[in-house]
């Protein structure tokens, strides 16, 4: 379970320093879909890196599944990025000159699964993911737009995450491609409980979830219940 | 992190990028070679050197003319300048306890000529004592008599380099045959063995002749330019040479031992300053070789500081998806220490190759030991821990939302 409360981030660069997010609350209960909407700028990325315990804010306090993030340690919140939450990042993130079956298997590495069983919960989260078998040994420079999507996706699948942070991810993609990827969250959500967030510039997309909150200049405008969403049988 | 997957992550990280890896490496290789072919040549030469020492012969003492000079100048300067050794130092010496054999010699370096042939060399006068003092043997015809001594024969002993220089190696038919020292026919009696061209004399390069033949044509006086003294063992060399030092002080009317007009100097002695001198040699090369060593290690600093650069965006990553500081410095430090490792393992086979093929090839009996193969190997590996501490420090301290915002 996600709580933020009144969380603030200023940046500090040469010049006037930035607020980009000005006290923003929420709770996200454990298997929920949220999406987080809003104009470029607003403040989305910045916001998913605190959720994500990659970034501290500036003020306001997060707990995450009743720990207070903000007063653990580097290697403490390594362990919470290791063991509960799955990144899908806006620019994807793969590491390039890399088979895309070792993209995937590189979180399991940290975690010191064994070689066997690492591999085959890889090629599992792939294929969960739509990535056609043929592609698991291609360098992930050799991969179209919408398959490097599906490739970052089993990435922050494949530790069992209970929390997938997905930034943009159709954002590339071609409608049809856009849609099994938000497929493939419904389901993760529906069948496997997994919480979801989900963030998009994009109302249409916003649609899939149960949940909308609005994002303008680092302040929230709406928070609304979605009771009609978009369902995606695949 | 596993072991494993550390060093596959490492093989991974090096072999994407083989010719920078590579070129990297061969810093390391060749500061690695070259302080194992350096030591292995310095110890193959202070060896040669030491084993050439005690081939001229054994217990030996050299009695030269001239004031004693500093320990390292003793070996060349002075012998012969001087004319203070006389045939009266040399029968006193032979009375002296624990002397086994008292050997004279004049020597002087001139043309000598054959049938049209000729070779610079050294013409020894000597006694028949000199074959036993300088452990010389005789391998056709004889050496040296007393006789030849007494009547002042125009014979003369060669050693196998001269036969190759003047009968082209042909050493049966040289037997008996005439050559020509400064206007004066001699007649070649015997050929010498051949003992291996060796540091400062060699003594394949020789021309024997009668003590007193050299002094009548050549030198032109009663003195001697060296005196060879065997002791009988070489528990007694000391004691030897220092009666051998009060003895001469006698003949020669010298109270003050440092006012004398000659020296001595025995092997051990001479052995001890070349090795110091092979030693000092030895020590200069490995420090140049250590040098590159250095310029190596600076070079793999340089190369995992600019991985560390490029692969910041990957250092994001890793950290976003869960490595700690810890994964991320073992991983830059672990690639640091492969590459000097694998480039110390090549250069350690480079430096041994080098020294087989200077012992194939017959310059030096090059000796690599397995203490300088061990320490390269510890080196390379501090090395790579050293110089890999910045850039690992550097990796794993990055903040992962601006590594992975990094471009
Ligand atoms: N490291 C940073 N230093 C300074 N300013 C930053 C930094 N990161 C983000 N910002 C600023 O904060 C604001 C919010 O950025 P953020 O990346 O969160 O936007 P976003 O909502 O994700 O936009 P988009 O939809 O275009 O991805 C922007 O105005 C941006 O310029
Ligand atoms: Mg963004």
């Amino acid at each position: 379970m996600i709580e933020i409360k009144n969380i603030k981030k200023v940046y500090r660069t040469e010049g006037e320093p930035f607020e980009a997010l000005k006290g923003v609350s929420f709770t996200v209960k454990d298997g929920e879909f949220v999406a987080i909407m809003g104009p470029s700028g607003s403040g989305k990325s910045t916001l998913m890196h605190i959720l994500g315990a990659l970034d501290s804010p500036t003020g306001g306090t997060y707990f995450l599944d009743g720990k207070d993030v903000s007063t653990l340690s580097d290697d403490q919140l390594a362990d919470i990025r290791k063991d509960k939450i799955g990144f899908v990042f806006q620019s994807f993130n793969l590491l390039p000159r890399t088979t895309v079956l070792r993209n995937v298997v590189l979180p399991l590495i940290y975690e010191g699964v064994p070689e066997k069983e690492r591999v085959e919960r890889a090629k599992k989260a792939l294929t969960d993911s739509g990535l056609d078998e043929s592609h698991f040994t291609h360098l992930s420079n050799q991969l179209s737009g919408g398959q490097i999507q599906r490739v970052a996706i089993a990435r922050a699948l494949v530790n069992n995450p209970t929390l997938i942070l997905a930034d943009e991810p159709t954002g590339n993609l071609d409608t049809k491609t856009g849609e099994i990827v938000l497929g493939t969250f419904q389901r993760l959500n529906k069948e496997q409980g997994r919480t979801i967030v989900l963030i998009t510039h994009e109302h249409d997309v916003a649609l899939h979830a149960d949940r909308i909150i609005t994002i303008r200049d680092g302040l929230i405008t709406s928070d609304d219940s979605l009771h009609n969403k978009k369902i995606i049988n695949l | 992190m596993k072991t494993k997957d550390i060093l596959e992550e490492t093989f991974m990280a090096l072999s994407s990028n083989k010719i920078r890896s590579g070129l990297t490496m061969l810093g390391i290789v060749i500061g690695i070679a070259s302080v194992i072919a350096m030591t292995a040549i310095g110890t193959g030469a202070q060896n040669s050197i030491s084993a050439s020492i005690q081939s001229i012969g054994s217990n030996l003492i050299i009695v030269s003319p001239g004031a004693p000079r500093g320990v390292g100048q003793q070996v060349n300067q002075g012998r012969g300048s001087a004319k203070t050794l006389t045939l009266a130092d040399v029968e006193s010496l032979k009375t002296l306890s624990g002397v086994k054999a008292v050997s004279a010699e004049v020597s002087s370096r001139i043309q000598v000529t054959a049938k049209g042939t000729n070779t610079n060399t050294t013409v020894d006068g000597v006694t028949p004592f000199y074959p036993e003092v300088r452990n010389l043997e005789v391998d056709t015809g004889t050496f040296i008599t007393d006789q030849n001594n007494q009547s002042g024969a125009k014979v003369a002993v060669i050693g196998p380099t001269v036969v190759t220089d003047l009968f082209a190696g042909d050493s049966t038919s040289a037997i008996g045959q005439t050559i020509r020292i400064k206007g004066n026919q001699f007649k070649i009696v015997g050929i010498t063995k051949a003992k291996g061209g060796t540091g400062f004399q060699n003594p394949d390069d020789m021309v024997y002749i009668p003590l007193s033949t050299a002094q009548r044509y050549f030198s032109g006086d009663q003195y001697v330019t060296s005196i060879s003294v065997s002791a009988l063992d070489s528990g007694v060399t000391s004691q030897v040479q220092a009666d051998i030092t009060s003895k001469i002080l006698e003949n020669h009317h010298i109270s003050n031992p440092t006012s004398a007009d000659f020296s001595t100097m025995n092997q051990a002695d001479i052995i001890a300053t070349a090795s110091s001198v092979t030693g000092t040699f030895t020590m200069l090369l490995s420090a140049i070789a250590g040098i590159s060593l250095l310029v190596g290690g600076i070079g793999i600093m340089n190369m995992m500081l600019t991985s560390v650069t490029e692969r910041t965006r990957e250092i994001g990553l890793r950290k976003a998806i869960g490595a700690k500081r810890r994964d991320v410095n073992i991983q830059f430090l672990v690639e640091a220490v492969m590459l000097t490792f694998i480039g110390g393992g090549i250069g350690v086979l480079l430096g041994w190759g080098v020294s087989f093929a200077i012992t194939q090839l017959g310059i030096l009996q090059a000796q690599v030991s397995i203490s300088s193969v061990l320490l390269a190997f510890g080196v390379s590996a501090f090395i790579g821990i050293v110089f890999g501490y910045y850039p690992a420090q550097r990796a794993s301290k990055l903040n992962p939302i601006e590594a992975l915002r990094y471009e």
